[in-house]
C-alpha cells in the first residue's frame, strides 16, 4: 500500500510527496525498510526498489513481517536529474535528523526518520555520484562496526568499508538512525544517472537473505559472496594533479600490481598525456571515474591495498 | 598595497583560477587581520563590498598601525560566478563546507587548504557571508560557537558597530566552515552579514567598509577615529522568533521588510494562491520586535521560514 510520509505545498498547484510502499506479509514477523534516492541523480536504487516490490508481491505468502520501501526521499531532485533538493540548492544527506519546526527541507526528513525509527533494520542505498563508479559495498562508520558488521555480508556485495568517523557524517540518515538505536547499513553501488541491473539484482537478493535472516522471509535466495572487509587495509586514493580528460587502462573491479597504470589524463588541444595515473601499492579496483573531466583533486580512483 | 596570488588552480579550457589578496601595511608585520570575500558563486554584494574595501584601504593605507598587516581576499571562487554557479560548477560542492581544506584531496578541498593556509595564522577573521535561505537581513555580526574563543570574540564584536551580534549553534555539518576553523586554529573569527547577496546594495557596501575600518581601528590596527555607536544586541540565533508558513505555498505577498519593527499579532505577509489569487494564509508576528530576516523570493512552499522576529526585550 502506498502511503504518504511527508507532504507539503509548492507554490503553484502541486504537492511535493515523500511516499513509501508498505509491503505487508503475515505474521509479526520483523520491519525492514529501504531507503533510495536521498540524492538525485543516483538512480541504481530505484531498479532495487522495483524489483524488490515485484518479488515480494509475487511470493507474499512467503514474507513475515513488513518492508517498507521508501524511493525516493527526493522526489523533486530525481525528477529533476539534480543530486540536491531543486530550489534549496541542499544536500538532502547532510540534513538529518532534521527538524519539524524547520524549513521544507529539515521537515521532510525528520518526517522520515519519524517514520523509520523502530524498524529491524533499515538499508539506504546510494550510486555513488555521476563521476565514480563503484563495486557494490557497504559502508559502515567505525562506530557502528560491532551491531553492523554481523549484517552487511547478508547483502551480497563484494566490500565492506568500515571507515573512520567523520564529524560531517553526522547529519546522514545513517547516522541519525544508528544513533536512535535502528541498524541501518549504507550501501554504493555502480554509478550516477544509471542503472546496472546486474549490480541491482545481487541487490535484490541480499535484502531477501537480509529479511530471512531475521526471520522475515521463507523463500530461497543464493548464498552470498563473502565480501571482502576492510577494516584495517589502506585505500589508496588517486587524486588527478591535471586537468584533462581521463581515460581508464584498467578494468573496474580487477586486482592491479604494485605500480601499475591506471589510467591517463590528457589533454586533446594538444594530443598530449599530461598525467600517468598510477597505482603505487595496488589490491582491488573498487573505485573507478566514470566521468571524463577531471580537475586538479578529482577522484580518478580508489584501491584497496593490504594490511596496514 | 600589494597584490598577491594566494592559490593557483588549473582546469581544462579556461585559464588558471587565482585567488588574489590584496595586502595592506608593514609587509613582515603581524598578521592582524585577514578579510575573506565571496566563497559562493552567488554572493555578488560580497566580493563588491571587499572590493570597496581594497578601495578604502588604499586611501588609509598611510593608516595601518606600524608592524600590522591587513590581508583582504575579495573573491575566493571566482570560478562560480563566472559561470553563474552559486556551488563549485563542475560538482556542485560548497567551499566554505571543506575547511580546514587537504591539499592532496578534491578540488574544492585544496581550494579550501589553498585559503585557509593563507589566512589561518592571522589574529582577527571576518568573512563576508550569506545563508543558504533567500532573503535580506539587518546587517549583523554572526559568531559560530566553538568554545571559550567564542567568548572572546563576543568581547570584541561590539567593534564593528553594527546594532546585532548573533551566536549561532554549529551543526556537525557546519564544523567545516572557514568561520569554525579559523576558531579551532585560535583566530577571532567575525561572520559579517549584510542586506543583500545577490545584487549590489550601494549603502549596505559603504556601512559594511565602515564597519570594518571600525573594528580595525578598536582592535589598534588602523589609526582611525571611532564613530559612536549604540552598543550592539546579542541574541542567540535559537531566541530569533520564526514564522513559518504552515498550510501553504503560493505567492508571498509582504507587508514588512527587514529592519521593520511591528507588533505582535500584525499582518506580516500573505500566501496568495498563484491560480486565483485568493488568500490561503495570513502570516502575522506572534510578538512584537524588529524584523531580523524576511525571504524575498515572490514564491514560497508550505512549511518555509519567511521572517524571523528579534522579539522586544
Amino acid at each position: 500500500m502506498v502511503e504518504t510520509v511527508y507532504s507539503a505545498e509548492l507554490p503553484v498547484n502541486e504537492h511535493l510527496l515523500v511516499q513509501k510502499n508498505r509491503i505487508c506479509g503475515h505474521g509479526n514477523g520483523p520491519r525492514m525498510a529501504v531507503v533510495t534516492g536521498i540524492h538525485g541523480d543516483e538512480l541504481e536504487g530505484q531498479y532495487v526498489a522495483f524489483e524488490l516490490a515485484r518479488r515480494l508481491n509475487d511470493d507474499l505468502d512467503l514474507l513475515h513481517g513488513t518492508v517498507d520501501i521508501y524511493p525516493a526521499i527526493n522526489p523533486l531532485g530525481i525528477n529533476t536529474i539534480q543530486r540536491g533538493v531543486p530550489t534549496f540548492d541542499i544536500d538532502l544527506n547532510r540534513t538529518f535528523p532534521g527538524d519539524p519546526a524547520g524549513n521544507l527541507t529539515q521537515v521532510a526528513t525528520a518526517a522520515v526518520v519519524d517514520d523509520i525509527l523502530g524498524a529491524d533494520v533499515c538499508v539506504d542505498i546510494h550510486a555513488s555520484n555521476i563521476f565514480l563508479r563503484e563495486m557494490p559495498q557497504v559502508r559502515i562508520n567505525e562506530i557502528t562496526a560491532d551491531s553492523l558488521l554481523p549484517l552487511a555480508p547478508l547483502l551480497g556485495v563484494d566490500l565492506v568499508w568500515v571507515h573512520a568517523s567523520a564529524t560531517v557524517l553526522q547529519n546522514t540518515l545513517a547516522y541519525s538512525l544508528n544513533e536512535r538505536g535502528t541498524r541501518c547499513l549504507v550501501v554504493e553501488t555502480g554509478v550516477g544517472m544509471r542503472i546496472t541491473e546486474s549490480y541491482g539484482k545481487r541487490l535484490v537478493d541480499g535484502l531477501l537473505r537480509l529479511l530471512g535472516s531475521l526471520g522475515g522471509w521463507d523463500g530461497s535466495v543464493p548464498d552470498a559472496l563473502r565480501p571482502t572487509v576492510a577494516r584495517d587495509q589502506r585505500v589508496e586514493f588517486l587524486n588527478a594533479s591535471e586537468p584533462g580528460i581521463f581515460l581508464p587502462r584498467v578494468r573496474h573491479g580487477s586486482t592491479l600490481k604494485r605500480g601499475q597504470l591506471v589510467g591517463v589524463v590528457c589533454d586533446p588541444l594538444t594530443g598530449t598525456v599530461r598525467e600517468d595515473v598510477i597505482s603505487e601499492q595496488g589490491g582491488l579496483l573498487f573505485t573507478l571515474r566514470e566521468y571524463p573531466v577531471v580537475y586538479p583533486g578529482s577522484l580518478m580512483a580508489r584501491v584497496l591495498g593490504g594490511a596496514r | 598595497m600589494r597584490r598577491t596570488t594566494l592559490f593557483t588552480l588549473k582546469t581544462p579550457y579556461r585559464e588558471p583560477m587565482e585567488i588574489v589578496g590584496f595586502e595592506f601595511g608593514d609587509p613582515d608585520g603581524e598578521e592582524a587581520c585577514a578579510i575573506v570575500g565571496s566563497m559562493r558563486g552567488n554572493e555578488v554584494q560580497q566580493t563588491y563590498t571587499c572590493a570597496r574595501l581594497v578601495q578604502q584601504l588604499r586611501l588609509d593605507e598611510a593608516k595601518v598601525m606600524p608592524g600590522k598587516r591587513i590581508l583582504v581576499v575579495p573573491s575566493v571562487n571566482p570560478f562560480s560566478m563566472n559561470v553563474s554557479s552559486r556551488f563549485w560548477a563542475l560538482d556542485h560542492t560548497d567551499i566554505n563546507r571543506t575547511f580546514p581544506g587537504y591539499d592532496k584531496g578534491e578540488t574544492t578541498q585544496r581550494i579550501a587548504e589553498g585559503l585557509f593556509s593563507a589566512v589561518s595564522s592571522f589574529s582577527l577573521g571576518i568573512q563576508l557571508c550569506s545563508l543558504y535561505m533567500p532573503g535580506e537581513f539587518v546587517p549583523h555580526v554572526r559568531l559560530t560557537r566553538a568554545g571559550e574563543i567564542t567568548k572572546e570574540s563576543l568581547a570584541l564584536a561590539d567593534g564593528f558597530g553594527l546594532p546585532y551580534v548573533v551566536i549561532n549553534e554549529p551543526t556537525p555539518f557546519d564544523t567545516t566552515m572557514l568561520n569554525y576553523n579559523w576558531q579551532v586554529w585560535s583566530t577571532n573569527a567575525f561572520s559579517l552579514y549584510g542586506h543583500t547577496t545577490e545584487h549590489v546594495d550601494e549603502a549596505g557596501a559603504v556601512l559594511m567598509v565602515a564597519a570594518i575600518e571600525r573594528f580595525l581601528a578598536t582592535r589598534g590596527v588602523l589609526r582611525l577615529p571611532v564613530s559612536d555607536a549604540v552598543p550592539p544586541r546579542t541574541i542567540e540565533e535559537a531566541g530569533l522568533v520564526a514564522v513559518r508558513t504552515e498550510k501553504a505555498g503560493g505567492f508571498l505577498m509582504r507587508h514588512a521588510e527587514a529592519g521593520d519593527h511591528v507588533e505582535a499579532g500584525q499582518v506580516l505577509a500573505e500566501v496568495v494562491d498563484a491560480l486565483d489569487a485568493h488568500v490561503k494564509e495570513t502570516l502575522r508576528a506572534p510578538v512584537s520586535g524588529q524584523v531580523f530576516f524576511c525571504r524575498t523570493e515572490p514564491l514560497v512552499e508550505q512549511h518555509i521560514i519567511c521572517f524571523r522576529i528579534a522579539a522586544d526585550e
